[in-house]
């Protein structure tokens, strides 16, 4: 099988000096050229995808050497596309927002498969066996699963609502919520043809998004339509949901939400977790073991994305438009403002290397992917990509809930 | 659990988001549809063309077929007025995500942005 790629070709990648013509040239030149020398082996630990949003186009890279290998094409509307990888980190499963779900060979830079298995769909998971994966959908509104060895359709569990904030659990169980009903269900699929479905009903007002802690115990819905926010213990789930942060903006006028947050991941230091508010410029600082608000962190802008690093010392976030040409980063020790720092307008999403000495951005407005260091805040490198939205490496692959 | 009423949706950005808002809500006022298209420069033209398949994109798709936000496609708007449009775009949709965007287009961009949505020609 040449499914290897030599790896002293892919590390030649690019060069940030490169022009956008030059680097798609030198792109087609080198997919064509490296499947052909495929005689040495490698590992996909420091590989990731970085979604092209605009041209329906991922980026294949690697952050051993802060550098692109190949880009894979034919992937429809990206616009808000997430990925999640196989268990052996070599496919990453695309989630695009016309309904197409598309599973891409890291090592070969090619589609394996793909299937158009909705009208318009907002992200996915993959089960804790890495049998299935899920995808949950506006329109029609409701979760899919698949096979993702081959993205037969396994189970379809419509929920008559936009279903959002899919996550996996612990139990091989997908959790979501349904953001027209204020729902979270929970479905344990043991048998994957015959799901079971746990309904909590009434939880709040529009939940927009959802993550789950990485010990898989607590699934969080963020609410729109409310302040506040809504927990699962999934330990104990007969408790049912519980609400927390409630009412955190109280007596203050809501500013407009140029652009919904995300709770993807779980910002969680030092015993606190750090999430967006909702039409307020702040970061939340909860305490995880009472769940109550202990700060309040005056921000930049709208919060869109809140991301620890690995090891937690520092809390990076970016915001919505217009305001979205600034990070601000936070000291989870004193929950102060550090730094901030403007890569430039459109700044979309972040991601820490699988032991986090680098943070990479993806810069929109500016066609370029930015490599940070995250003690001295120094930009390492950038590299050429066409409208960046999503960067996601492969050390997600082994984490609950991403 | 209890069940909470919607909060009402009532945007006072101007103060809070500074000095660049507060020059652009000094030009804001009703959809008057006197002047249109003639009145925005090329530049802007071009810049609320990109704001509109990025940033409505974020929530209405790039390609303007729906998302959290409602389609925005020509067929699914031509029952509808341009300039009710053009108020949704100002003033957004209380109760929903649809947000004011009053502080950052004015009132005959909006209606430009309507025009244009309507006639399905963003002119890309
Ligand atoms: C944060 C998300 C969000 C953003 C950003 C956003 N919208 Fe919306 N928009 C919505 C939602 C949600 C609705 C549906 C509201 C409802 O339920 O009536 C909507 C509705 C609308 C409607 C009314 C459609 C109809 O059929 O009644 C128009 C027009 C519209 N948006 C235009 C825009 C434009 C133009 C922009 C960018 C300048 C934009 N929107 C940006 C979320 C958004």
């Amino acid at each position: 099988m040449k499914v290897w790629a030599t790896s002293t070709r892919w590390s030649l990648g690019m060069k940030m000096s490169l022009t956008a013509g030059l680097v798609m040239g030198a792109l087609v030149a080198f997919s064509a050229s490296h499947h052909a020398a495929a005689d040495e082996l490698r590992g996909t630990g420091d590989m990731g995808l970085v979604v092209e949003r605009a041209t329906g186009s991922l980026l294949v890279v690697e952050n051993t050497t802060r550098t692109q290998l190949a880009r894979v094409e034919g992937l429809g509307d990206l616009s808000h596309a997430s990925i999640v990888y196989s268990r052996d980190a070599r496919y990453g499963y695309v989630f695009g927002r016309d309904g197409g779900l598309t599973k891409v060979d890291l090592l070969t830079a090619k589609i394996d498969a793909r299937v158009i298995q909705a009208g318009n769909a907002i992200g996915g998971a993959i089960s804790q066996d890495g049998r299935l994966v899920a995808v949950s959908n506006y329109e029609p509104g409701g979760v899919k699963v698949f096979d993702a060895k081959t993205l037969k359709l396994v189970a379809d569990i419509p929920t008559g609502s936009k279903t959002v904030g899919l996550v996996d659990a612990p139990g091989n169980r997908f959790v979501f919520s349904l953001y027209d009903e204020g729902a979270i269900w929970v479905a344990d699929m043991s048998d994957p043809h015959t799901p079971k479905i746990t309904k909590f009903e009434n939880v709040g007002t529009q939940p927009y998004d959802g993550l789950i802690s990485p010990d898989g115990r607590y699934y969080i819905a963020g609410l729109f339509g409310e302040d506040g926010m809504v927990m699962l213990d999934l330990w104990n789930i007969d408790k049912g949901p519980v609400r927390i942060l409630d009412g955190y903006g109280r007596g203050e006028e809501k500013l407009p939400v140029y652009k919904m947050p995300h709770l993807e991941g779980w910002a969680m230091a030092n015993g606190m977790a750090f999430v967006p508010a909702i039409g307020h410029h702040e970061v939340l600082v909860v305490d995880t073991t009472t769940w109550k608000e202990v700060a309040r962190i005056p921000s930049h802008g709208q919060p869109v994305f809140v991301m620890a690093q690995p090891d937690g010392r520092q809390v990076w976030v970016n915001f919505a438009y217009p305001l979205n040409d600034t990070i601000q980063v936070i000291d989870t020790q004193t929950q102060k403002i550090i730094k901030t720092l403007t890569p430039g307008k459109g700044v979309l999403h972040m991601e820490f290397t699988p032991r986090g000495e680098d943070v990479w951005m993806s810069v929109r407005d500016l066609d370029l992917i930015k490599v940070f260091d995250t003690a001295t805040f120094e930009q390492l490198a950038e590299l050429p990509g066409l409208k960046p939205s999503g960067i996601f490496f492969t050390w997600r692959s082994g984490r609950i809930g991403l | 659990m209890k069940h909470w009423d919607l909060k009402v949706w009532t945007p006072k950005p101007v103060l809070k988001l500074g000095a660049f808002y507060a020059v652009l809500a000094l030009v804001t006022g009703s959809v008057a549809a006197a002047a249109v298209a003639k009145d925005i420069s090329p530049e802007r033209k071009n810049e609320l063309r990109y704001v509109l398949e990025q940033d409505c994109g974020s929530c209405h798709g790039l390609t303007l077929k729906g998302g959290l936000g409602s389609p925005l496609l020509a067929g699914k708007l031509t029952d509808r007025d341009a300039t009710d449009l053009a108020s949704i775009i100002l003033d957004g949709v209380p109760g929903t995500p649809m947000p004011p965007w009053r502080p950052l287009i004015q009132p005959h961009e909006a209606l430009w942005l309507a025009q244009i949505l309507k006639s399905g020609d963003l002119g890309q």
